[in-house]
């Protein structure tokens, strides 16, 4: 099998668009990649830097409650903390919205696959407070910015960022001889939550050459790096433990700790062969199938050993690959891919979902969503969504779809496309004559529509 | 083939069970045995002193204040002249005579003192001892259900649309929730099964899931304006966003246990009760009632002799009120056992006290016990592992302790 564009744009991409052309190329794509963002411009996502804002201000609040215990003024900031969290939950349903749009709208589509799998690889939510909503804002500064540069670059940018850090509890993390441990000896200590997860989730992967006293010291490594409510990523040495630390033989660190030993573990760590045979495989998997082609996996860890992770490089060794156009065992979509293709099929109006009120994003995309098994931006665990299709297969999330299907594309716009037309739109050559037929032979617009957006060629990618 | 020709060969709604292949006779035979548990997770840390008062306590009063005790609605039930039973409970008070109710007083898991929902919930699902190697990613329920012999893919159900990690894993669990409820026209349904029919793995689920919302109390196939079913539809979607469809969820399960699955799980909300908690944790333990009464109504009398339900937390709360009637998080706590399978009618468990020197961190109640033993003693119980498996396999590291022997 070779490049082609209607596999491509189902693939690699969110589907079919009755207005937009698939890629011409395997090139075509790739260059897409390096054009500037158009869809970050067109449908904005809050950054994380000025997320920040809201964490800022939930701390002032809290501390006028704790030092006016009981007043007039406590109660006020009590009112106006719990509208911030407000505004953040409904302002979150509104980033829901924009990757969608962004979805609906892309002429580079592989752009907004790649930020999600990358986004779930390196999973980091919040989980308590308002940064319970900053997810999007950290894909949006962590993510997308990096995912085509290399890896090390990317890991980097996750690992230490704010929403990492206080995902897996590093903040909290103190080295056992560090000056705060001294200070304060037995009230505080460290963790290894951070540092196993970037050994075997997010580099070398739980077969990789790492051992628990790997763990430890990279664990010792990461103190000192922590959250600042007003610049962000922050390395504060009284946390830091002393003295270097072994990390897969290698001595990191010295007297004089800071956040350069980090990134230099973590480049070390991003060029290992064991993380090009870990990445190798997920990306594969997650793409193509679910048992893919050895020779793909063993194509993309040779493009990733050979450029030290140079995603660009390793993107081309996917698309150039025979293997990754196979349609013999392709992919189940995932929940948001299955939600936000048929928008994109159904050509959504961006405007008319950016203008919803957080109660209709609720209802037709937000709860859904969690029915078919994806419960947006609240991670069962730091592993992120499952890949393997069986996950979603079940009679949960198939109901969950086939109501999503014969019901919500009503509401989101105005007026159905003729079923027996959007068989074509939807599927291209994918199309055959039960969808055909079934589509015609529904009672109802909503009905057609649903049959095609349920047909495993629409479910399958 | 056109229209009319295939609406007229249709084979109507009855989708066959025998048919489906995630419903093979193979699962219908095996069983593992008769008992029955489910787990019930109280997500926000219920305030175990506020649904079972210690007012025998000589310090009780000072920090809860005097409770009207009675016989009325609204007045708390007496239990044992110690502890006394919160009103919202009373429709559940008669079980306490028959031996089908009981509680388990200072229990809690390992975890202590950060006091996070989210690490309380995952220790508590996970049954692991703590979290420094990293949040969990299989639950202990199935872990047991990785030891139970002759199970099928039935035998285990996640119920509702929370992930429920507890019996997340490599066995194979049902998942489903009643408020994913299909509500479709009856050629929908038809058309759908049509075209799914060339993936074999899509197809056989979406016939499950035919038979599963048949199955759960409202009709599959709607035959109203189709502007009614939206609004059924619209209906459901907001009840599963309000997390009130707990009769629901219980209805379903105790349907799921009359067959042949034997462990189920799910979740109910709203005990994270930091004001005026008179009325936020009222209406939680009616929830938990209405649960309850369900559960038992449904599974009927026989079933319900071999029931275990469990009702866990992820922490205990403060013993004192704070400055707005409710309570903080805290760590010792108590669980709510009931089911025709326990030696009920008594409170389990050692008081630790209320008195400033007996709390924990001078301001929770002591745990006095590892609620996994009491988790693990009741599997022991009901399904009759081995109790070295439980401690090595299911809550690996726990000593199981003294049995407590919860069961009749």
């Amino acid at each position: 099998m070779r490049f082609d564009p209607i596999l491509a744009d189902m693939r690699f991409g969110c589907g079919l668009s009755p207005d937009i052309a698939p890629p011409e190329s395997v090139d075509a794509m790739l260059r897409g990649l390096a054009q500037p963002d158009a869809m970050a411009d067109a449908f904005p996502i809050e950054r994380f830097d000025t997320f920040l804002g809201r964490m800022q201000r939930r701390v002032e609040l809290s501390q006028i409650r704790r030092k006016n215990r009981g007043t007039e003024l406590a109660a006020t900031a009590r009112k106006d903390s719990k509208l911030l969290n407000k505004a953040a939950r409904q302002d979150a349903l509104g980033w829901m919205a924009a990757h969608i749009a962004r979805r609906v709208k892309s002429t580079t589509p592989l752009r907004e696959r790649l930020e999600f799998f990358w986004a779930d690889h390196f999973t980091a939510t919040g989980k308590r407070g308002v940064i319970r909503r900053a997810t999007s804002p950290y894909m949006e500064s962590a993510i997308r910015p990096n995912l085509n540069g290399r890896f090390e670059d990317l890991l980097i940018a996750a690992v230490t960022h704010p929403v990492m850090v206080h995902y897996l509890d590093q903040q909290t993390s103190v080295g056992p001889n560090s000056v705060m441990a001294q200070r304060r000896p037995g009230k505080v200590g460290m963790n290894e939550n951070l540092a196993r997860e970037v050994l075997e989730l997010h580099t070398l992967g739980v077969d990789g050459p790492y051992t628990q006293t790997d763990v430890r010291e990279l664990a010792e490594l990461l103190t000192g790096l922590t959250i600042n409510f007003n610049t962000g990523r922050q390395f504060r040495k009284p946390m830091a433990e002393p003295g270097a630390e072994t990390v897969l033989g290698k001595s990191y660190g010295g007297d004089n700790p800071g956040l350069r030993d980090i990134e230099a573990v973590l480049r070390d760590l991003a060029r290992h062969p064991a993380t090009a045979r870990h990445m190798a495989g997920k990306l594969a998997v997650h793409f193509v199938s679910d048992t893919p082609e050895p020779a793909l996996v063993d194509a993309l860890e040779a493009a990733w050993r050979d450029s030290d992770g140079d995603l660009p490089l390793v993107y081309a060794a996917l698309l150039n690959h025979p293997a990754a156009w196979e349609t013999t065992r392709p992919n189940v979509k995932q929940p948001f891919d299955f939600v936000t293709s048929a928008c994109r099929a159904l050509a959504v109006s961006p405007e008319r979902l950016l203008s919803r009120d957080p109660r209709a994003l609720n209802l037709w995309l937000y709860a859904p969503l969690r029915l078919m098994g994806h419960v947006w931006q609240k991670p069962e665990g730091p592993d992120g969504l499952q890949e393997a299709d069986s996950a979603w297969i079940t009679p949960q999330g198939m109901a969950a779809r086939v109501q999503w299907a014969m019901t919500v594309p009503g509401p989101l716009r105005k007026g159905l496309p003729d079923p027996r037309d959007f068989v074509e739109t939807a599927l291209g050559p994918r199309a055959n004559d039960t969808i055909r037929f079934a589509a015609a032979a529904a009672e109802t617009r909503q009905d057609g529509i649903g049959v095609v957006l349920i047909s495993p060629a629409f479910q399958r990618m | 083939m056109d229209r009319r020709a295939f609406l007229a060969r249709s084979l109507g709604l009855g989708c066959s069970l025998a048919a489906s292949p995630l419903v093979t006779p193979v699962t219908f035979a095996a069983t593992p045995g008769e008992g029955r548990l489910i787990v019930l997770i109280l997500r926000g840390g219920m305030d175990g002193l506020g649904a079972l008062p210690a007012y025998g306590d000589p310090e009780f009063a000072s920090l809860r204040g005097a409770l009207p005790l009675g016989e009325a609605v609204e007045d708390y039930a007496d239990l044992d002249g110690f502890f006394a039973m919160h009103p919202a409970l009373r429709p559940v008070l008669p079980w306490w005579q028959e031996g089908h109710l009981a509680f388990v007083q200072a229990v809690s898991t390992p975890y202590r003192d950060k006091r996070s929902h989210f690490d309380g919930q995952d220790i508590l699902e996970a049954g692991i001892a703590d979290l420094s190697a990293g949040l969990s990613r299989d639950g202990w329920l199935n872990r047991l259900l990785q030891h139970l012999p002759d199970t099928g893919t039935e035998t285990a159900y996640a119920v509702g649309n929370d992930p429920l990690s507890i019996l997340s894993g490599d066995a194979p669990v049902a998942r489903w929730s009643p408020d994913t409820d299909l509500a479709l026209s009856p050629q929908a349904i038809r058309l759908a099964e049509l075209v799914m029919q060339e993936d074999p793995a899509m197809s056989a689920a979406l016939r499950e899931a035919f038979s599963l919302a048949g199955s759960d109390g409202d009709a599959l196939s709607f035959d109203g304006a189709r502007g009614d079913m939206m609004a059924m539809v619209r209906q459901d979607m907001m009840a599963s966003l309000r997390n009130q469809n707990h009769v629901k969820l219980a209805e379903f399960v105790a349907k799921r246990l009359r067959g042949d699955a034997r462990i189920a799980s799910f979740s109910l909300n709203g005990w994270d009760t930091h004001q005026a908690q008179d009325r936020g944790l009222g209406r939680a333990l009616t929830g938990l009632a209405e649960t309850l009464v369900t559960l038992r109504d449904t599974l009927g009398g026989p079933v319900w002799k071999t029931t275990a339900v469990v009702a866990m937390t992820e922490f205990g709360r403060t013993v004192r009120l704070n400055g707005t009637r409710g309570t903080d998080h805290g760590t010792g706590g108590a669980m709510l056992l009931a089911g025709g399978a326990l030696r009920g009618g008594q409170v389990f468990g050692d008081w630790p006290g209320l008195s400033e020197v007996a709390l924990y961190d001078r301001r929770d109640l002591l745990p006095t016990r590892d609620l996994r033993a009491h988790a693990g003693w009741l599997m022991q119980g009901l399904f009759g592992i081995d109790r070295g498996l439980i401690e090595r396999e299911v809550f690996p590291g726990l000593d199981l302790g003294e049995d407590p022997r919860l069961l009749a």
